[in-house]
């Protein structure tokens, strides 16, 4: 059976400024003329599939590849190496092909925020080619679905909370019946309720259309909830790629039970330890 | 019949974003009303300049007058395609729209529609104040060859602000400036409020590169002169010829810097 996703080798190096370590003048002055620059390898050479229908979870500490691996995935970011495809179609020989099969919602809900839901909508729609007015029913439902109340969809999003307007942000993608949809921390600062309406709807989503999702998030009980399988990603690299149950089993010693945070700070101790935090996820 | 079909599916998609932009100036009315009262009175002001203390002057306030609504035509044009990419990256909107099924093509042609007719609106509404005040006499204008004039500069204009469109794409936190001093530099030497002969000599060598300088000296001709278009032939060929190089090289330059973001991960809002 074709993957929905399949991803060999892909790479892609970052090239950051690099402050220069001396503290004379000149040599300041020619770091500004001419800045040092330094390649950070965002994504390391991965290789995974994707099956159609499954729920496939990336987990890892901020800066670890995570947004630059759903960025590759959607076209927006050419990899240095490796190739990546969708539904057989390649992201940078069939960008267009790829872009009619995928939709994402980002961390940030990315809309005209001065614009009503409807009216971000109808530009959605347009983009996409949606004929008629279709579109709007479809969008209601899945806003209804969501738990979102009809008298908020025509005011301006900057005047909705956050937790509506990625709600808003989900039925944007889902507009467009996208076969791949690209989750990347769609439920990060949203209060308990709505991170768990999002969450229902992706799993019925699933249900219902067998929409693959690829989903990236910081929830440990999120991903635990809605993935079939998860990769834990650090540096650019996956450090464990298995099921839920099966990660948990990487780190239960004697059949002990043990929860996915546990198995995420085990696996990505180093950089947690690094970024100010022990390896029992307590601040240090 | 498919490639009329798609034309015509590609048109429509291009009017989501002459939809978008109605919308937002709908939804930010007051500060429209504001910018255009402004440009109103700035025209005005522009004109007075040209009135002697009798009254006399007419010529001069009409020479005024046709160089500042060119300008406000153009510079419109220009300034709504080069800051399309820059908005949607204010707005953080630009991953979806690079994201999503549709030719770039398509989507430049959208925001030149709408930068098209939105230049084409204010530049009737800041013409009906100034006709409004000044008792201007029209009566040996050619107008077909004003219209003609404008459509042709309109090329021209459209590829270079889809040349510079590509610079924030570029350089996410320099780019807009740069095509901000390119704007400007257009309005100095292409004699918009004055002959190019009074530019220093090293200016009117640069006039002469810039197509707005070909627009205004054909449009005065048209309008203050009465001039035919075969009278003002060589600057329609300049404008037409111009116009069929920098929109090809433009879509051309916008595609490859979009390639660069791609490469280098400068399409996301932070940059």
């Amino acid at each position: 059976m074709q993957s929905a996703l399949e991803c060999c080798d892909a790479r892609k190096v970052f090239y950051v400024k690099r402050e220069r370590k001396s503290t004379s003048m000149l040599t300041r002055l020619f770091a500004k003329v001419i800045p040092k620059y330094e390649p950070v390898e965002a994504v390391d050479r991965l290789t995974f599939h994707v099956k159609p229908g499954e729920i496939f979870g990336i987990l890892g500490p901020n800066g670890s590849g995570k947004s630059t691996l759903i960025r590759l995935i959607s076209t927006l970011l050419l990899p240095d190496a490796g190739c990546i495809t969708v539904f057989g179609h390649d992201v940078v020989k069939e960008r267009y092909q790829v872009r009619k099969l995928i939709n994402r919602v980002s961390v940030d809900a990315a809309f005209f925020k001065g614009l009503s839901a409807m009216e971000n909508l109808s530009y959605a729609a347009r983009l996409y080619g949606l004929e008629g007015g279709a579109w709007q029913t479809t969008a209601t439902d899945i806003l209804c679905r969501l738990g979102l109340e009809s008298d908020k969809l025509h005011e301006p999003l900057e005047d909705l909370s956050r937790g509506m307007q990625q709600k808003i942000a989900v039925a944007r993608a889902l507009l467009t019946r996208p076969l791949l949809l690209l989750l990347d921390e769609p439920t990060t600062g949203l209060d308990p309720v709505s991170k768990r309406d999002v969450q229902d709807f992706v799993l019925e989503e699933r249900e219902r259309r067998g929409t693959t999702v690829v989903l990236t998030t910081h929830d440990m009980q999120e991903a635990d909830r809605l993935c079939d399988r998860i990769a834990v990603i650090d540096h650019g690299k996956f450090v464990a790629l298995d099921t839920p149950e099966g990660l948990k089993s990487l780190i239960s010693t004697n059949g002990e039970s043990v929860t996915l945070e546990e198995v995420f700070f085990s696996l990505t101790g180093k950089t947690l330890r690094s970024s100010g935090r022990c390896e029992n996820g307590n601040a240090v | 019949m498919a490639p009329m079909l798609d034309f015509n599916r590609e048109l429509r998609r291009s009017y989501a974003l002459v939809e978008r932009n109605f919308n937002l100036i709908k939804r930010y009315l007051g500060w429209e009303v504001v910018f255009m009262v402004y440009t109103v009175v700035n025209t005005l002001t522009i004109a007075f300049i040209g009135l002697s203390p009798d009254g006399s002057g007419q010529d001069r306030v009409l020479y005024l007058v046709v160089g500042a609504l060119l300008w406000g035509f153009l510079s419109v044009l220009f300034h709504e395609v080069a800051e399309s990419v820059q908005w949607e990256r204010w707005e953080g909107t630009i991953e979806y729209s690079f994201m999503a099924p549709m030719r770039r093509f398509t989507y430049l042609g959208g925001v030149c529609l709408f930068a098209a007719a939105y230049g084409a609106i204010r530049t009737v509404i800041v013409m009906c104040a100034v006709v409004g005040i000044f008792d201007l006499d029209l009566g040996s204008a050619n107008l077909l060859a004003g219209l003609i004039v404008l459509l042709l500069s309109s090329l021209s204009f459209i590829g270079v602000g889809l040349m510079a469109a590509t610079l924030p794409l570029m350089s996410p936190e320099k780019g807009s400036q740069a095509a901000h001093i390119l704007e400007a530099a257009i309005l100095l030497v292409s004699g918009v409020y004055y002959d190019v002969s009074v530019l220093p000599v090293w200016m009117q060598r640069l006039s002469k590169i810039s197509p707005a300088t070909y627009t205004l000296r054909a449009a005065r001709a048209a309008l203050l002169d009465g001039a035919s278009l075969f009278d003002i032939r060589s600057d329609l060929l300049v404008l037409l010829a111009t116009g069929a190089i920098l929109i090809p090289l433009g879509l051309l330059v916008f595609n490859q810097g979009e390639l660069y973001a791609m490469r280098t991960g400068k399409l996301k809002r932070s940059g």
